[in-house]
Formats: structure tokens, sequence, C-alpha cells
């Protein structure tokens, strides 16, 4: 297990370095001088582009680039954006943030998707799997931006029971922009978890274990669940790491300070350091879900090891 | 959806990024209204250190804008320039300008604003190393080229621009305390109107014993102090209750904050919890929703800025003179402004705007009406038959209008006219820039400072900073020189005009329609003004 584990981390240090250079290459690359616009409609003053092309090394060759930004980033050294902000700083400001609203998006998606496929799962064909199905294929059919205004219209300007928008980001704020990003989700979720448990409920060790004369509550929480579990832990956990990048849109109509925002408005800016480190940190928690979901998978399973 | 969300707020940014903000002139006071309030607006995350000369974009103007007094401030309703912190600024050739100070001022800090607050301010802005925004504002005053020498292959050649030999610009000299004397390089009648803009504003001391604390914590002479900002949230600012200028609020705190989208803002302004917005989004202003929304908390004004389509001189057939009168008066610029933008835009003129000092009415003449007799006249003697390409960035909505003047053109000319998107503002900017547009293209212009002198010499005098097109014609150029020469504002006008009447005969672009800015304020403001440079006039607020 913890050569699994080591074997697990050592293979992170390639895909983190491919992935950096991609973006980082990307970043710069995009069609269009980075100064082009800065200054309104009128260009930028010759001292002014000479000294950013300066502060972000872009007379260098791209792979020189690469490599002193690596260089600052192993020391722990984000860079600084064209405004003087230290990026880090910023990740510090506006992760945590996400971070909180991916949280709150994942605690819903897993209760309410997991509880509605566990019911729906074991009543085969009655009334509530119907109910389910129907507003899940509901719920997966409209996009999340779609949802977002029309809570935002209905609950905030029409009826007035929330703010439109989150004026503090806590816990308690999120919880309706956490809704509005969870609601894809929790209908895969509550799709998946239906069809494992529909399927396991036929498993020969489930009949065994009814045979045995087991009580309900025990053949369903212990041997249904658990291995009915493994695709939706699978799943939850990767999308821990997709709430957090594809929070931009929820963030946009909530105004949630939060890094996809950040992300969104620092490739528009071209702040190349800013993009970067963002999606690095990105990478960087999808990585570790991963790893985690793995680990998770095997707790699930004792027949899963690895060596 | 997302798409065009992220459309709109690229196109406001740059759009905006030029307008010069003014503070306005004191509005009347006196009513019942509650002086210790505080009030929330909308803003864009600045882009830059809070420094002025270092800003040109309008989040940070935003913020800026309130915190300093320049010596000129422009009036919030007509955009006249008044004195602010000047006293007066007095010329006899249009060359030396003796500026003198009003007294008693202070900064936040307590010093006092004096004849080397400025000096030194404009000196720091102009010198090359600074590597400034503003730097090429002062380039009109002499001894620009020894602080910032040019750079002797553009800012992306291999060789870097030589030392500056000085850091004091030999056209800035302190007579005493509250006098200075400014000699440009050549006469520019029309400096003292340019005063207003932001990056002549005077800097402490403070500033230049570090610049990084001042960064952190701006110091200003405005009617607004700094009290903190939360990077990617919000700037606070307070009322400064030593200040000394007629444009002093009539409520307390001020917070501008910062939204991730405009429709976010939106939602809030609709349902009261944010005081002001000043342009409102594209799904606001589509089908007037904003109207029903708002009711009577909608707030318009005429800002000055305009939409125009200029030529690429460099590329034949939009050399040819016929052609350009042509295509003009092609355009049904009524049935557009009224269709498309539902009477929010009206037609243009001429090619300055109506509310800059100097402006006469009718410059462009027939050439912008629309005639289709004349325009198939000037078609047949331009002798062209070919396509015409009409190309702009669509973010921002201009995608509508741009295919409707198409259109115009197509059916009045019986022409192939295409309209050509381009990916992003950036992209297009920069071919333009590059001269490497294929066909006519959209421009706009926002004034830095309200003088008809802003609306010709930038963009139509040969080699000027944004004449883009690279249009180019002596006569022109000569009026503009000598209006620049004129004793006084007066006289320079009127040769201002004549240039304008002189440019007329050769369509260097078609003016299509000058712009209402729609805003909306909340229901705790009772007044609520925007300024002609579409911010807010924070002299103008008041809290019932």
């Amino acid at each position: 297990m913890g050569r699994y584990v080591l074997r697990r981390l050592l293979q992170m240090i390639p895909v983190f370095l491919g992935t950096t250079f991609l973006i980082y290459v990307l970043v710069w690359a995009v069609p269009g001088d980075p100064f082009a616009g800065k200054c309104g409609e009128r260009d930028c003053p010759d001292s002014y582009v000479s000294a950013m092309r300066e502060e972000f090394n872009l007379d260098d060759p791209v792979v020189v680039q690469y490599g002193e930004y690596l260089l600052n980033l192993v020391r722990g050294d984000f860079g600084r954006t064209s405004s003087g902000v230290e990026v880090s700083d910023r990740i510090v400001e506006t992760f945590p943030v996400t971070l909180r609203l991916a949280l709150v998006a994942l605690v819903v998606e897993a209760v309410i998707g997991i509880t509605a496929g566990v019911v729906s799962g074991l009543r085969n064909r009655g009334f509530l799997d119907s109910l389910v199905l129907v507003s899940t294929l509901f719920l997966i059919s409209i996009p999340v931006f779609v949802t977002g205004y029309v809570v935002q219209l209905v609950f905030g300007l029409q009826l007035g029971w929330i703010s439109p928008t989150v004026s503090t980001p806590t816990f308690g704020g999120l919880i309706v922009p956490g809704l509005v990003l969870a609601s894809l989700s929790m209908a895969y979720v509550a799709r998946l978890s239906r069809a494992s448990i529909s399927e396991n409920r036929r498993a020969d060790y489930v009949r065994t274990a009814l045979a045995k004369g087991l009580p309900q509550s025990r053949i369903v929480g212990v041997h249904v669940l658990r291995n009915s579990l493994i695709p939706v832990i699978t799943f939850l956990g990767t999308d821990l790491g997709a709430f957090m990048g594809g929070a931009i849109v929820t963030e946009g109509i909530f105004n949630v300070p939060g890094i996809g925002g950040l992300v969104f408005r620092s490739v528009q800016t071209k702040e190349g350091a800013m993009v970067t480190g963002l999606v690095t940190v990105l990478v960087l928690v999808y990585l570790v879900m991963t790893l985690v979901v793995d680990l998770l998978c095997a707790v699930l399973d004792p027949r899963i090891r690895y060596e | 959806m997302s798409r065009s969300r992220s459309s709109s707020l690229v196109a406001t940014t740059a759009a905006v990024a030029l307008a010069a903000t003014a503070c306005g002139g004191g509005g009347p006071g006196g009513t019942a209204a509650d002086t210790d309030a505080a009030i929330t607006i909308f803003n864009t995350e600045p882009e830059n250190p809070l420094v002025p000369g270092n800003t040109t974009e309008v989040g940070g103007s935003h913020v800026l804008d309130p915190m300093f007094t320049g010596l000129v401030e422009y009036d919030g309703d007509t955009a006249q320039p008044t004195n602010a912190m000047a006293e007066s600024v007095e010329t006899t050739d249009s060359t030396v300008f003796t500026i003198t100070l009003k007294q008693g001022w202070t900064f936040h800090d307590g010093t006092a604003v004096t004849a080397s607050s400025f000096v030194d301010a404009w000196n720091w802005t102009a010198h090359g190393p600074n590597a400034t925004q503003g730097a090429s504002f002062f380039s009109q005053i002499a001894g620009y080229d020894e602080v910032h020498p040019a750079d002797p292959d553009g800012a992306d050649g291999p060789l870097a621009a030589p030392a500056p030999t000085t850091d004091a610009m030999s056209g800035l000299e302190v007579v005493d305390d509250h006098t200075f004397e400014v000699t440009l390089s050549a006469p520019f009648s029309v400096f003292p109107v340019t005063l207003g803009y932001e990056v002549y504003a005077p800097l402490p001391k403070a500033f230049f014993d570090d610049r990084a604390a001042f960064e952190a914590h701006p110091i200003g002479n405005g009617p607004f102090e700094y009290v903190s900002r939360v990077v990617g949230q919000e700037v606070k600012l307070t009322r400064y209750d030593d200040y000394r200028g007629s444009d002093g609020p009539k409520f307390k705190d001020l917070t501008l904050k910062v939204y991730q989208s405009r429709e976010s803002a939106y939602a809030d302004l609709v349902s009261g919890s944010l005081d002001f917005m000043e342009e409102l989004p594209p799904n606001a202003l589509a089908g007037q929703k904003y109207q029903t929304d708002l009711g009577e908390r909608v707030v318009q004004k005429e800002t000055l800025n305009n939409q125009t389509i200029a030529f690429p001189f460099y590329l034949a057939p939009y050399d040819n003179a016929d052609l350009r009168k042509a295509l003009s008066m092609a355009i049904d610029r009524e049935e557009i402004t009224q269709k498309i933008f539902e009477g929010s835009r009206i037609p243009a003129d001429g090619w300055v705007h109506p509310l800059t000092k100097g402006y006469r009415a009718g410059q462009c003449g027939e050439y912008c009406t629309y005639d289709p007799e004349k325009a198939q006249e000037h078609l047949a003697r331009s002798g062209y038959t070919g396509e015409i390409l009409l190309e702009s960035n669509t973010d921002g909505g201009h995608q509508e209008w741009a295919e409707a003047v198409a259109n115009s053109i197509k059916n009045t000319l019986g022409l192939d006219v295409r309209f050509v998107p381009a990916t992003s503002f950036g992209d297009f900017r920069q071919k333009v820039n590059a001269h490497e547009m294929k066909g006519m293209y959209r421009a706009g212009w926002i004034a830095d400072y309200p003088s008809i002198e802003n609306w010709l010499n930038p963009l139509f005098r040969t080699g000027a900073s944004s004449n883009d097109g690279l249009y180019s014609n002596p006569a022109v150029d000569a009026k503009l020189a000598e209006a620049d020469r004129a004793a006084d504002e007066e006289q320079a006008a009127a040769l201002y005009q004549e240039a304008e009447k002189m440019m007329a005969q050769d369509v260097p672009s078609i003016p299509l329609w000058t712009q209402n800015t729609i805003a909306g304020r909340s229901e705790r403001l009772t007044v609520a003004k925007l300024d002609p440079f579409r911010s807010l006039d924070l002299a103008s607020v008041e809290v019932g």
C-alpha cells in the first residue's frame, strides 16, 4: 500500500510538468499581443511594454521562460501580475472560497444524490422511482447557468427569499450557489447509484445474506450499499476537481469571489503568471483527488489491492 | 450564454478603458439628505497599482478619481472644464503656461499640495524607466525626449531604449510654492483643457519616499480618502473632511464593489443591495427590460464617445474618396439607431462630439446624410464594383449594428458588402495597429478631455498616435497645426472647426452615432447623476 502511494506520488511529477508546460505555452501562445488593448484604444507606451516584457521574460524562447517560471515555482514563488499583486496572495484568498463552494456542492450532491438513488433503486418501478427518474432527467437536461439564473431571478428578485448574490462567502452564504452548482451532478449521482443498487440487489451474496436471515437494514446498509458505492465514489471524487475548475459560471452569476472568476478574468487580461499558477493548483487538486478516490475504493472493496 | 457573458465583459473593460472620469462641479445642496450615509457602487477590478500616472483603465480610474483633484475638473453635467486646484492657468503664446495653485489644500496625510507636488508627479510619470501607461500624455512638454528617450526599434525590437540623461523635464519649472511654469515643445492652445485627465494629478512626498507603501495605501488630495481594499472584492473610501474643493460629497462612505460579472451586479441593483451601476449589461438592455426592472431608477446621460467606421488608407479601394462618400451616404443612421438601439444612440453629424467644447453642428453635412441617389452617383464616379468588407470585434454588441450597416450599404449601392467578425478585441486592435486590416473597420473614440482638439489631432493628423488608418492630408495637418498655435481657445476652436470642415471633403472615417449611457441607481439615492465620462458624478449623490 505504502509503495503504491509512493509510486502514484512519483507519477504525479511528470503529469505536473506536462500540464504546467502546456498551460504556460498555451497562455502565452494565444494569438494577439498581450499588451494590445491593455491601455484602451490607445497603444501602450513603448517603455511600459518593454518593462512588462522584461518582467515576464517574454523576450526569451518559450522553453527558457517556462524554465524560469518553474524554477521560481519550486522556490514557492508564483510570480506577480502586471498590477503588482502576488499571485500566491490571490490564490490564498480565492482558493478557500471555491473550496468551500465545491464542498457545499459535494455534500449536497452526495447526500441528496445517493439518498434518491438508494430509494429509487430499492423500489424498482414504484412511484418514487419514477419521480426520481423524471426529476433527474429534468435536471440533466438544463445547463447550470439556466438553473442559476432562474434561481436568482425567481427566489432572489421576484420572491425575495434569498439575496441575489453572495455577500459573504461563508458556508452558509454559499448554500444556494452550491445547490445550483451541484444540481447537474446530483442527478448523475442519483442515476448512477440507482443503477448500481438495482444491479447488486440481485447479486448472489445479497441472496445469500437474505437466506441467512440478516435484517433488511444490514443487507442494504452493508452488503448492497458498500458494493454499489464504488462507481459513485469515483464519480464524486473527480467531481470535486470539476467543481473547482467548473464553478466559473456559478461564481459569475452569484458573484462569488472565487478561483473561477479569477481564472476567467486572467485569461482575458492575459495574466499568464496568474493563469498558470491557478491552473497548477487545480491540477494538483485533481491529482490528489484521484489518488484519494483510488485508495477509498480499496477501503470499500477488500478485493481491490494495490501492490 | 456563458460566451456572451464573457464577451460583454471584455468589451466593457476595453471600451471604457480610456474614459477620463471627472468629479464634476458642486451641485446645489441643502436638502434633507443623510450626509453620513454609506453607499456601494459597481466597479471592475483595478488592473494596475493605484497610482494616477499608471492608470488608464476604468476600474482603477473609478477608485483614483474620487481620491485626486487635478488642476482642472470637468463639469458633471456639461463636461466644461473649470479650475479646481488651479487658481489660474495663464498664457500669452500657448507655449509657456503659468499655473497658480489655490492655497491651503492638503493631501490626506496632512502635507500641503504645492507646485512641486505636481512637477515631481509629472516628471515621475514621464520618466522612461518608470514605464507608466500615462507617460505619453507628457510628450508635449519640453524636455520629454530627454526623460523618455524613444526605443530605437520599438518595444518588440531587441534594442533597449537608451537610458534617460535626466529625470526632470526642462519644460517644468517651480517658481514658488504655489506657482509653476510649463513650457511646451510646440504651441498647444488647448493644453489647459487637457489638465483634468487623471495622469496630471499631484503626488504627495510619501509616494516618492516609499512607493510600495503608497500603492498599498494611496494618498490623494481629492474629496475621498482611502480606507481599505480587499483585492478582488472591494475598495473602501471615506469623505476627506479637510477637502477644500467645491465638489465635496453629500454622503460619507463609498464602497466600490468588484463584481465577477455585470449580470450579477445588475441583479443586486434590481434588488436594491447595490446603489449605483454606470453601465447596464446587455441582458438588461435587451428588449428594454431595464425599464420594467428599474422604472424611475434608470439614469440616462449622453456621454463623450462615438462610433465610427474607419478606413485603411493603405489599401485599395478604400483610398478612393468618392467610394468613401458613397459608403457614408448609403448608411441609414436614423433607421439603425431607432431599430437596433431603440433611440439610445443619436446619429452623428460630424467627427466631434456635441458635448465637446468647440463643437459645431452639421460639419459632415450631406456626407453624413442618408441619400441613396447621391450615394449611387459617387459610387459611379469611383468606378468600383467589387466587394466591400466591414470588420469588427463582436463582443459588446457590435455584431447587430455592423450587420445592419453592411445591409444598408448593400441595399443602397448594390455592392457585395460582407461583415467580418474578429475573434477578440485584443486581436482586432492588434491588426488595426499593425495596419493589416482587409476592409473598413469599426472604430470608436472616448474623449480623454472634452476639447474639439481631442477628436481631431490624435485621430486624423498625419502620423498621430491613433491615426491607425494612415489618413493624411497636408492641408488638414497645416490647419490643425495652426489651431494648436492659436493664441487663445476661442480662436483655436474656430481653426479646429475649419480643419474639420476641410476633412469632411475626404470623409476620413464615417461618423455613425454618439451614445447615451444607461445607468441605474437604488431607491436610497434620491439624486444620482451620470457624468459625460460614463461615471457616477459623486458630488451629485444625495441619500434619502
